[in-house]
């Protein structure tokens, strides 16, 4: 319907979830892990400066505990979600042949499960083998 | 570039100044360093991910990667990624605070921009000399 108050048709108006078909899913998600990521990026910086000039033993021990494993792994995904997305709307902005694009958009999607695997597979590697 | 602009009165047309039309102004710079900030944390992804896989592997790798980290081109990287991290995360505030709608009168737009770089600077100044302090080098 036409609104009489407005130059716009109803065409200027999204319908459903949008072109790409996610509605607002990419904004939520990128606010969601940035205010949880107001918390857990802190901790993060806390742990490793308390671990600066710690020896092997301390850093696996205090890795290796569920109160740093825990938020650590957290920490990692939410950062890894946070920024496949911001890297999502750079490639989005500056790669503008599609053949690129999608090439660009698999390898960070890459990038990003290789870190989160590798970074996981670490943290319980510290939690629950011991040496 | 302006490859659509080949028409008869192509050069009339007036186009829409791009960056490098205008002055640089304090929420412009704020706006690109939070881009770079943001992919340079991508990328820094890597060393926090070397540190924990080297913490797993053994005491060898470790150490191998703390005398890295103590080089000083290693030194300028950590400073720079809690920079940019701490950067990233104020300008992230700024922006949150805009979602809501609030705080888009130019003053406040300047004010919150300026902060945002003063605020980062200061902090990442603070962790650095409380970190050089514990090591005993200032």
């Amino acid at each position: 319907m036409i609104d009489s108050k407005k130059m716009r048709t109803p065409l200027k108006n999204v319908r459903h979830l949008g072109s790409a078909k996610e509605g607002t899913d990419h904004f939520w998600r990128q606010r969601m892990t940035a205010v949880a990521l107001l918390i857990l990026a802190p901790l993060f910086v806390a742990l490793v400066v308390a671990m600066i000039g710690a020896d092997y033993g301390e850093v696996r021990r205090a890795l290796a505990h569920p109160i740093v494993a825990i938020p650590m792994i957290l920490f990692v995904g939410t950062g890894l979600i946070h920024m496949r997305l911001g890297m999502q709307t750079i490639i989005e902005d500056y790669v503008h042949s599609e053949g690129r694009k999608v090439l660009c958009l698999m390898l960070n999607s890459a990038f990003v499960i290789l870190m989160g695997v590798v970074a996981v597979y670490a943290l319980m590697k510290i939690a629950f083998i011991d040496t | 570039m302006a490859q659509a602009d080949s028409g008869p009165n192509a050069d009339a047309r007036p186009l829409s100044p791009h960056l490098q039309i205008y002055s640089p102004l304090i929420n412009m710079m704020m706006s690109i360093i939070h881009r770079i900030t943001g992919a340079a944390l991508y990328f820094g992804t890597v060393i926090m991910v070397c540190w924990l896989l080297a913490v797993a592997t053994g005491r060898g790798n470790y150490e191998l990667f703390t005398s890295l980290l103590k080089t000083p081109v290693g030194l300028a990287v950590m400073v720079g990624y809690t920079w940019a991290l701490i950067h990233h995360a104020l300008g992230g505030i700024r922006h949150l605070i805009w979602d809501t709608g609030r705080g888009f009168a130019l003053g406040m737009v300047n004010a919150m921009s300026w902060l945002t770089i003063l605020g980062s600077l200061t902090i990442t100044g603070g962790i650095w000399a409380y970190i050089f302090k514990l090591r005993g080098l200032l």
